[in-house]
């Protein structure tokens, strides 16, 4: 404070490219790594796959990650929620479980219409979360307590609905598409201009108005590289997954974008723009950063608090509903043993805090992303599920071993 | 004292259980001063000031904000009659930006959406109006600000609302000689736009540098409101520590028999 120095603000001229390129280096240094480790871990792990088992980069391969990661990645987003405000839901696996056997049970057993039966387990979602939430919030329990009860509940919650580990089978086949079948690939082309395309308006949009008035804006360069590199990995994906997966082609043909990809993405635009354009993300934010600020602020803690977990819960539930369609089943194990844990990890790895108010949805699809190569790559280098799960251990704890030490980096370089 | 008071309080009292913090406390202040709320630890202070914010209801005595009596039952109203305190601890989350922090709880929105422009926009103004040039950027988050940004945040986040009282509790506690005189200097600029100001502070050398009335709270009871001009250094640290000094404060010594 002693140093008086007022570059930039105000002025109507944009900062060049440079400055932002230099603020960013900057931040990454100050110990605010972000999504980088993710990132670079993505494509570590994609290289050495791909050099040990060429299958890794076939069509078919890159689909099946999709299919693989979705129910975690649907699963992490929803906890991002819940992480944000340093809270925890270990019971966010049962919890997709749960809903899932609603869905099987209703869907299979009493004839229900899909839509209905979808609804119900949305409904499940929610209320679970609900209930779960007001514990924490209003009785005071915490988060870890109660959700780790929840997590033993839920086992026997789905055993009852299965009547004792019966396998109920999905044949409804909306249902089934959603992991299943495939986008027309005009149609994947087609998401992907139109996509970049809003991307790109809404970006100059912004931009403009804010250099209209007088504010600082982003470059038209930088612009330019966001939307660039949109296009280019979203082209690049949707190309791949367009190519023809059948082994023959004659018989089946296989290609397009899986339709689970377009639901994914939906969620995540949807959650991005609550968190960061409505005054509820605000203060989801403002309460994992000082509850107590938050709170002389006038905002209900509480009501967040709850909120969270019913948005939590509810988002199990879609990764329930993913889940009984990829496996065309619901079981006993449907969100059981590792799912929970590989969502936690997912949302970690992509750079979600577990102390609070660091975190996006994006996260945790970066985050899924690692988890579901891991576990693809590992499996096609024909290890064991025993290796599998010790080297998913391992990526969490560096991820969270990270996280520590750019907090603590933070908070040495004054930026906690 | 030509202006009328913008907050006077007649015969306050409060108590938490069987112990009475406050005895038949009278406080008034007054737009465009800096009044120095001082008194010893335990002597009230906080729980006057919570008490005017708000958070505590008072148990008996009356509340007059611009010479109409009211009450205030919540923090919400003391925020809507234009009470605004800037707690010790500050009350900021670092983990969001200056622009964030000072809109939080109160966002502008066009509907659905967040009007960041419109925010940004009217933080920087007044931010502007306190003459404070030692923000790089409004986007900066909080985390990355020392101490007297901070301080300087969260004093410009209660002017923000078209306050008419601003309550400091010891702003410059934690802060080193430079920013001290930064952050008095900008209380001061605030008493001088018109706003009234009241500073609660241990430190004899801050209060005498820029209040214009002191109050000095003895064991719960109000020793004395006094002009700045019109005592001494020794005779404040009198009423601080001993509620009379010579004619002045509680004529019957001990505040502790009523």
């Amino acid at each position: 404070m002693t140093t008086t120095t007022v570059p930039e603000k105000g002025t109507t001229g944009a900062p060049a490219i440079g400055t932002h390129v230099r603020d960013y280096l900057e931040r990454v240094r100050g110990g605010d790594l972000g999504a980088l480790p993710a990132v670079i871990g993505l494509v570590v792990l994609c290289a050495v796959f791909s050099i040990l088992r060429p299958a890794f980069l076939s069509p078919i391969n890159f689909a099946n990650l999709f299919t693989q990661g979705a129910a975690v990645a649907v699963i992490a987003m929803g906890l991002i929620f819940v992480l944000l405000l340093g809270e925890i839901d270990l019971s966010a696996g049962f919890a997709s479980g749960v809903c899932a056997a609603v869905l099987g049970v209703l869907l299979t057993n009493e004839g229900w219409p899909w839509y209905a039966a979808v609804l119900a387990a949305m409904a499940t979602g929610a209320a679970i979360g609900m209930v779960i939430g007001t514990l924490v919030a209003k009785l005071g329990i915490p988060s870890f307590v109660v959700t780790l009860a929840a997590f033993l509940a839920f086992q026997g919650v789905v055993l009852l609905l299965l009547k004792e580990g019966t396998n109920i089978s999905i044949r409804d086949q909306t249902i089934l598409a959603i992991a299943n079948k495939n986008m027309p690939p005009v149609l994947g082309w087609a998401c992907v201009v139109v996509g970049v395309l809003a991307y790109a308006a809404l970006q100059i949009l912004q931009a403009r108005r804010r250099a209209g008035r007088g504010l600082p804006a982003s470059p038209m360069s930088l612009i330019a590289f966001r939307v660039g590199a949109l296009a280019v990995i979203s082209g690049a994906a949707v190309f791949v997954l367009n190519l023809e997966r059948s082994r023959n082609a004659v018989i089946v043909s296989l290609k397009g974008v899986p339709i689970v990809v377009p639901v994914i993405i939906v969620l995540l635009l949807l959650w991005t723009f609550v968190l960061h354009r409505t005054a509820y993300g605000r203060h989801i934010y403002a309460v994992g950063g000082n509850a107590e600020a938050a709170r002389r602020a006038g905002i209900d803690v509480d009501r967040i608090r709850i909120s969270a977990f019913v948005l939590c819960s509810f988002m199990a539930s879609i990764g329930g509903i993913i889940a009984a369609s990829r496996a065309n089943s619901v079981d006993p194990n449907t969100g059981g043993s590792n799912v929970l844990l590989f969502a936690v990890g997912a949302a970690v790895i992509g750079g979600t805090s577990l102390f609070g108010g660091k975190g996006r949805a994006l996260d945790a699809l970066l985050g899924g992303a690692v988890v579901a190569v891991i576990e693809n790559g590992m499996g096609l280098m024909g290890y064991t599920a025993g290796v599998k799960y010790a080297v998913t251990g391992c990526v969490l704890l560096l991820a969270a071993g990270v996280d520590a030490l750019s907090r603590k980096r933070a908070a040495a370089t004054g930026r906690r | 004292m030509s202006q009328a008071p913008v907050l006077e309080l007649r015969g306050i009292d409060k108590s938490f259980g069987p112990v009475q913090v406050l005895h038949d406390v009278a406080f008034s202040v007054f737009p465009g001063e800096v009044t120095a709320l001082v008194g010893d630890n335990g002597a009230g202070k906080s729980t006057l000031v919570k008490c005017i914010g708000g958070i505590h209801p008072i148990d008996a005595g009356q509340y007059f904000f611009e010479g109409e009596k009211v009450h205030v039952g919540g923090p919400r109203d003391a925020a809507t009659l234009g009470v605004e305190i800037v707690y010790q601890d500050l009350a900021l989350c670092d983990n969001l930006d200056i622009v964030q922090n000072m809109f939080l709880g109160r966002e502008r929105r066009s509907g659905l959406i967040l009007d960041e422009a419109t925010m940004e926009e009217l933080a920087a103004k007044t931010l502007e109006s306190l003459s404070v040039r030692t923000v790089k950027s409004l986007r900066q988050r909080v985390s990355s600000l020392s101490g007297g940004q901070r301080q300087t945040v969260a004093i410009a986040k209660a002017v923000l609302w078209n306050s008419k009282i601003v309550i400091l509790d010891e702003p410059t506690a934690a802060l080193g000689v430079a920013q001290t005189a930064q952050v008095l200097d900008l209380v001061r600029r605030l008493a001088d736009k018109g706003l009234a100001v009241v500073l609660i502070s241990h430190n004899m050398n801050d209060v005498f540098a820029v209040s214009d009335r002191i109050a000095a709270l003895y064991l719960g009871r109000m020793a004395a409101q006094v002009k700045t001009s019109e005592v001494t250094h020794s005779q404040v640290v009198e009423l601080i520590t001993a509620g009379r000094s010579g004619e002045l404060g509680l004529q019957n010594g001990n505040g502790a028999t009523s």
